[in-house]
C-alpha cells in the first residue's frame, strides 16, 4: 500500500509487517481447508487412476492397489459405455445451452411494471430454488408409463403412449428436459437483473433511430447483457457436466446404459453396488475433469482479462 | 466454527451417553440392512436372545438397505461391528478374501449346522469353511393371476411350450402374457436364471455364472434363443425398462398381466394391491429341456463376524441363536420367507410359504440368484445385458460379444 | 426499457399479457402443481386410476404417514445440522480469504485468488474416491462433520469469489483512513470491513443454505444411514421403498423442497442479489 502508518518512531516488528503478513494469516484457514479437500484429492485422483483398486483396505489398514499404469485408460478406450456417456455428455452440454435462450426468452416476457409481476418473476424462479432430487423425482413422475401426464398425452394424441424413460434413444433427452427447468429458471433471474441494468437512454436512442423487435434486442441489449450471458453460460456448463442427480434419479443409468453420464458412470464404477473399481473411476473422473478443464481455463481466462483491466 | 464444534461434541456426547446406560453387560454391535417390517422381526429375535442371556445387550444398528452394500466396505476396516448382516455365494467371496470376514467353522461343527442347514451350507463355504450363518431365504417361480387365466381360457402350463402356447391367447386379449419391471435390472436377472437353468440345467449354469464358459457358447445362445419366443412377438409388458418391479406387480393385480417370473417377497405386494389366495396362484417355472434335474433360485440371507469383532465370543452365541430350529421358525413366519433350518416349521395355512417350502426341499439344487453368483461386475453388466435383449432382441450378437469381453477381463 | 413497457402500448395488447401471464406460469409450474396434488391424493385415487383429476379428498394424512411411518423427521433435523454449521464455515472463511484478497495487493493475490475460483468450478466426481477414502480413515463416514468438512472446503471456492469482489467494491479511502489513524489491519477487519459486510454475508449464507439442503451428491456418498443422511440422499431411499406410492413420494418430495423455498421468499432480496454478482457491471 502507498500509504503506511505515521506513527514510525515506536512501531514494533509486528507492526511494521503486519500488512504483508495479515493477508496471509486470514488466508491460512481457507487454502488449509482447500489444500486438503480439493487440491490434494485432484492430484489423487490422477494418482489412483493409475492403480487397480476395489476401496478396501485389509485389517490392518493397507490399501490393496495395485499398479496398472496406464491400464484404466487403455480399458476406456474399448468401453461401450464410456463411449455411451461420453456421448450423452456432449449431448447435455449442448442442449442445456438451450437455457440461456429460453431464460433470456422468459426475462424478456417478464420484464414489465404490471400488477404482481415481483410475484410472478419469484414464482418462475422457483424450479431453481429446489432440490434436483425433487425435480427428479417430479419428473419421472410426469414421464412415467402407462399413467404418466406425458404418456398420457401422447397416447391421447398419437394412439400410442410414449414412454420416454424406457426409450433408449429417448431417455437422454427426456432427462435434459427436466434439467432444463430449473435451469432456465436460472438463466431468466440473470437476465432479468441485467436487463434492469440495461441504460434507458441507449434503448431511447435506438428507438428514435427506428429499431426495435428482434434488431434492437441483437445490436443493443445483447450487447449490455454480456455480462450476464457470460455467467448463464458458465453456470450451465458447469450445470451440463455434472449432471449426476437428475440421471440418478430418474433412470441409474438405465435403460441398459443408455443414459449413462460421465459423472454417473463414475459413482457407478467406483461406489455402487455392482462395481468397486476406485481406478476405473478415477480414470472417468480424470477424463471428466479435463474436459471441464478446457472450459475452465477459458473461464478463467476471460476473468484474468477483465481483471486486469479493472486495475 | 465454533457451533460446528459444539454441534460434534453433542454427537459425541449423545453416543457416551447412549453407551454407559448398560455399561455393566457385555455389548454386541450389530450392522444390518432392514426395511421396516423385517426389522421389527429381527428385533423380537433379539429380544428373544437378550432374554434368554441377560448379561448380554445386542446393539442393532440398522442403516439404508442401498447404502449399506457401499458401508460394509468401510465399517469392516475402520468400525467393525460384533455381526454384520451380508449375503451367501459369490457376494461374499470379497470379503473373505480380503480376510475381513471371520472363519465361523466350529460354530457349524458345534450346532451341527452342518446337518440341520444342509441346503444353504454350500453357499456359505469357501476354501472348505463356512463364514457366515444364513437365516432365511425365499423361492423364486410364477406368480400368475388366476381370473385371467380363466378369461382367456388357459391351463396352468407345466411345459415351456405350453407357456408359450398360453401367452398367443394372453395376447389375443390385449393381456401380457409375462410381466416385469427391469428399471433396477434384478427382475430381468430372474428370468435369464430360469431361463438358463431349465435349459440347460443347474451344473451349465454356476459354471456361466463362474465364468468358466463363454457368453457367445453355443449352449448360451440356445438360452437366449428359447427367451426369444417371448419376447419377439412382444409378451412382455412394454417400457419394463422404465417400470419398477412394484408397477409392474400391479398390472398383475389389475388383471393387464398373466404371469410374473418373482420371488415370494412379492406376494405382499400382490396382496396389498387386492390379491387373495383365491386369485393369486404360484407355479414352478415350467420345464424347457425334457429330463434335466429342476432347480431354483433362493437367494440367502446371511449374518457374518467381521475379523475386527471385538466380542467375538458372544457373537458366535448369537449366531448359533439365529441357526437354531425355533428362533428361525418365528423369525421367518414374521419375515413371510423360508426357514434354511430344516427343522423349523412353517405356517402351513399360508399356501405360498408351503409351496416354497416344497419347492425347494425337493429341488434338485438352489441358485442363489444371477447377482449373488456371479461377481458384481459381471452381473451389472449381465444385467444390462438381459434388460437389453427384452427391448432390443436384435441386438444379441452385440450383447453377447460384449458380455464376453466382460467375463475375460472380470474372471482373469 | 426493454421490451417496451405494456403500459404504452395498445389496451388489447395489454389485457392480452394480463390474461397470458397466469396461463404461462401455471403452465410452467405444472409438472409441480401435479406433484402438489398428488401429495393430498389419498391412495384410493391412484388405485382408481384418477391420477391428473380433482382429488376426490384432500388427504393430509398422507403427510402424518411421511412422517409416521419414514424417518423423514430425522432426516429434515439431519439437513438442518449440515446445512447450519456449513453456512457458518463457509461465511467465516470466506470472510477471511474475501478479506485478505480484496484488500491487499500482494504478488500471488491473483494466483489465490483464482485457485479458489478454478476450484469451484472442478466436477465433484474427481473428488470423489479420495475424499471418500480420506473420510474413511478419519473414522468420519456417516457423520454431520465428515459432511460439513467437505462442504466448508468446497464451498470456500465460490464464498471467496463472491466476498473478495464484494469487498473490492467498497469504499477504500475508509480503510485507508483508517491505517493513517494507526488502526490495525486486524482492527480494520472486524471494526470497518465486516460491518460493512453484512449484505454480502446475508446474501451468501441464503444461497449456501439452499445450495448444501439441495446437495444429493456428497449425502450419497459420504452417509449411508438414517440417523445422518440429509434429506436429499433420505428422499431418494424411501423412493427406493415408497414404488408405486406417487402419494408419499410426492408429499416427501414437497417437504424436502420447503424450507429451502421458505427461505427464498424470506430472503428474496439477498438470494438474488447474491446469484447475479456479476451478472451486471
Amino acid at each position: 500500500m502507498a500509504v503506511t502508518s505515521s506513527h514510525g518512531s515506536t512501531r514494533t516488528w509486528w507492526q511494521q509487517n503486519q500488512q504483508t503478513l495479515t493477508p496471509w494469516l486470514f488466508l491460512i484457514p481457507g487454502m488449509f481447508m482447500f489444500a486438503v479437500y480439493v487440491v490434494w484429492p485432484i492430484l489423487s485422483s490422477f494418482w489412483i487412476s493409475f492403480y487397480d483398486w476395489n476401496g478396501l483396505r485389509a485389517p490392518d489398514g493397507s490399501s490393496t492397489a495395485e499398479w496398472v499404469g496406464l491400464g484404466n485408460y487403455a480399458e476406456l478406450i474399448g468401453d461401450d459405455a464410456f463411449e455411451t456417456s461420453l456421448k450423452n455428455n456432449i449431448l447435455w452440454l449442448v442442449l442445456y445451452m438451450l437455457a440461456v435462450p429460453f431464460g433470456l426468452f422468459i426475462a424478456i416476457f417478464l420484464n414489465q411494471t404490471v400488477w404482481g409481476i415481483r410475484m410472478y418473476k419469484s414464482l418462475f424462479f422457483f424450479p431453481f430454488v429446489i432440490s434436483q432430487v425433487v425435480v427428479g423425482l417430479i419428473f419421472s413422475w410426469f414421464y412415467a408409463p402407462n399413467f404418466g401426464l406425458l404418456y398420457l398425452l401422447t397416447e391421447w394424441l398419437t394412439g400410442t403412449g410414449t414412454a420416454i424413460l424406457a426409450d433408449p434413444n429417448k431417455v437422454t433427452y427426456g432427462i435434459i428436459a427436466a434439467g432444463l427447468w430449473p435451469q432456465t429458471a436460472y438463466c431468466m433471474i440473470l437476465y432479468l437483473t441485467g436487463l434492469n441494468n440495461v441504460s434507458p437512454d441507449q434503448v431511447e436512442a435506438a428507438r428514435l433511430d427506428g429499431a426495435k423487435g428482434f434488431k434492437m434486442l441483437w445490436y443493443v441489449i445483447l450487447p449490455q447483457l454480456r455480462p450476464a450471458t457470460f455467467i448463464a453460460v458458465v453456470v450451465t456448463v458447469i450445470g451440463a457436466l455434472r449432471s449426476f442427480d437428475l440421471v440418478s434419479i430418474m433412470t441409474t443409468g438405465g435403460p441398459f446404459g443408455s443414459s449413462r453420464v460421465l459423472s454417473f458412470y463414475m459413482y457407478e464404477q467406483a461406489l455402487s453396488e455392482y462395481g468397486f473399481r476406485m481406478g476405473y473411476g478415477a480414470a472417468i473422473a480424470v477424463v471428466l475433469f479435463l474436459i471441464m478443464m478446457v472450459f475452465i481455463s477459458g473461464f478463467i481466462w476471460k476473468m484474468v482479462r477483465d481483471e486486469k483491466e479493472g486495475y | 466454527m465454533v457451533h460446528m464444534k459444539a454441534g460434534t461434541l453433542a454427537v459425541v456426547a449423545s453416543l457416551l451417553a447412549s453407551g454407559s446406560a448398560f455399561a455393566e453387560q457385555r455389548v454386541l454391535t450389530y450392522y444390518a440392512d432392514y426395511d421396516p417390517n423385517p426389522l421389527a422381526a429381527m428385533e423380537a429375535l433379539i429380544a428373544d436372545f437378550e432374554a434368554a442371556n441377560p448379561d448380554i445387550d445386542v446393539q442393532l444398528n440398522n442403516f439404508d438397505h442401498e447404502g449399506y452394500k457401499t458401508a460394509i466396505r468401510n465399517f469392516l476396516t475402520t468400525d467393525a461391528p460384533d455381526l454384520a448382516n451380508w449375503y451367501a455365494g459369490n457376494r461374499m467371496a470379497p470379503f473373505v478374501e480380503a480376510g475381513q470376514f471371520m472363519d465361523v467353522s466350529d460354530v457349524w461343527e458345534a450346532n451341527g449346522l452342518g446337518e440341520s442347514l444342509a441346503s444353504a451350507k454350500a453357499s456359505m463355504t469357501i476354501d472348505g469353511k463356512q463364514w457366515g450363518v444364513p437365516y432365511t431365504y425365499y423361492q423364486w417361480g410364477i406368480y400368475f393371476n388366476k381370473d385371467v387365466y380363466a378369461q382367456v381360457g388357459a391351463e396352468v402350463p407345466t411345459t415351456w411350450d405350453q407357456f408359450i402356447a398360453n401367452c398367443e391367447k394372453f395376447k389375443a386379449a390385449g393381456i401380457d402374457c409375462l410381466t416385469t419391471g427391469t428399471s433396477a435390472l434384478w427382475p430381468g436377472a430372474g428370468i435369464f436364471d430360469y431361463m438358463s437353468l431349465r435349459t440347460n440345467g443347474y451344473e451349465f449354469h454356476m459354471d456361466l455364472t463362474a465364468g468358466k464358459i463363454a457368453w457367445t457358447d453355443q449352449k448360451v445362445r440356445d438360452v437366449f434363443a428359447q427367451w426369444a419366443k417371448l419376447v419377439e412377438p412382444g409378451y412382455i409388458t412394454a417400457n419394463h425398462a422404465a417400470i419398477d418391479w412394484q408397477d409392474a406387480a400391479a398390472l398383475l393385480v389389475q388383471g393387464k398381466a398373466a404371469n410374473y417370473v418373482m420371488g415370494n417377497f412379492a406376494v405382499a405386494t400382490f396382496k396389498e394391491g387386492g390379491m387373495t389366495n383365491d386369485n393369486l396362484g404360484f407355479m414352478p417355472f415350467p420345464e424347457i429341456t425334457p429330463g434335466i434335474p429342476r432347480a431354483e433360485d433362493a437367494p440367502t440371507d446371511t449374518i457374518h463376524i467381521p475379523s475386527g469383532a471385538q466380542n467375538v465370543e458372544d457373537a458366535k452365541l448369537f449366531l448359533a441363536y439365529v441357526a437354531s430350529a425355533d428362533a428361525q421358525t418365528k423369525l421367518n413366519a414374521a419375515l413371510g420367507q423360508l426357514p434354511t433350518n430344516k427343522d423349523s416349521t412353517v405356517a402351513a395355512d399360508d399356501p405360498f410359504i408351503s409351496a416354497g417350502f416344497e419347492l425347494l426341499s425337493t429341488s434338485y439344487a438352489l441358485a442363489q440368484f444371477f447377482d449373488r453368483d456371479a461377481p458384481a461386475e459381471m452381473a451389472k453388466i449381465g444385467m444390462e445385458g438381459f434388460q437389453q435383449f427384452m427391448v432390443q432382441p436384435g441386438e444379441l450378437e452385440n450383447i453377447l460379444t460384449r458380455l464376453e469381453e466382460a467375463r475375460q477381463r472380470i474372471y482373469q | 426499457m426493454f421490451p417496451r413497457p405494456i403500459a404504452q402500448v395498445s389496451p388489447l395488447a395489454r389485457i392480452s399479457y394480463q390474461v397470458a401471464l397466469p396461463l404461462v406460469l401455471i403452465l410452467w409450474l405444472l409438472p409441480l402443481i401435479g406433484v402438489a396434488f398428488t401429495s393430498v391424493r389419498p391412495a384410493s385415487d391412484l388405485a382408481q386410476g384418477n391420477y391428473f383429476g380433482w382429488p376426490s379428498s384432500f388427504a393430509w394424512q398422507n403427510y402424518v404417514e411421511v412422517f409416521q411411518n419414514t424417518p423423514m423427521w430425522q432426516y429434515i433435523k439431519n439437513s438442518f445440522y449440515v446445512t447450519i454449521p456449513t453456512v457458518i464455515g463457509a461465511v467465516a472463511i470466506s470472510c477471511m480469504t474475501g478479506f485478505a484478497l480484496g484488500i491487499y495487493k500482494f504478488r500471488s493475490n491473483l494466483l489465490v485468488f483464482f485457485l479458489f475460483v478454478a476450484g469451484n468450478f472442478v466436477p465433484f466426481q474427481i473428488l470423489m474416491v479420495p475424499v471418500r477414502d480420506m473420510t474413511s480413515q478419519l473414522n468420519l463416514i456417516n457423520t454431520y462433520t465428515g459432511l460439513v468438512l467437505f462442504h466448508v472446503a468446497f464451498q470456500s471456492g465460490f464464498c471467496t469469489l463472491f466476498m473478495r469482489n464484494f469487498i473490492r467494491a467498497l469504499p477504500r479511502e475508509l480503510i485507508e483512513a483508517a491505517r493513517v489513524e494507526g488502526v490495525s489491519e486486524f482492527q480494520i477487519f472486524f471494526h470497518i470491513v465486516l460491518p460493512l459486510m453484512r449484505p454480502a454475508i446475508a446474501a451468501l449464507s441464503v444461497l449456501i443454505f439452499t445450495f448444501i439442503w439441495n446437495d444429493f451428491f456428497w449425502a450419497t456418498v459420504l452417509t449411508t444411514k438414517a440417523e445422518v443422511q440429509p434429506i436429499t440422499a433420505g428422499l431418494s431411499s424411501l423412493n427406493g421403498q415408497w414404488v408405486a406410492a406417487w402419494h408419499l413420494v410426492s408429499a416427501g418430495s414437497i417437504l424436502a423442497a420447503l424450507p429451502p423455498v421458505a427461505m427464498f421468499f424470506l430472503m428474496q432480496k439477498h438470494f438474488i442479489a447474491g446469484l447475479t454478482l456479476g451478472a451486471v457491471k
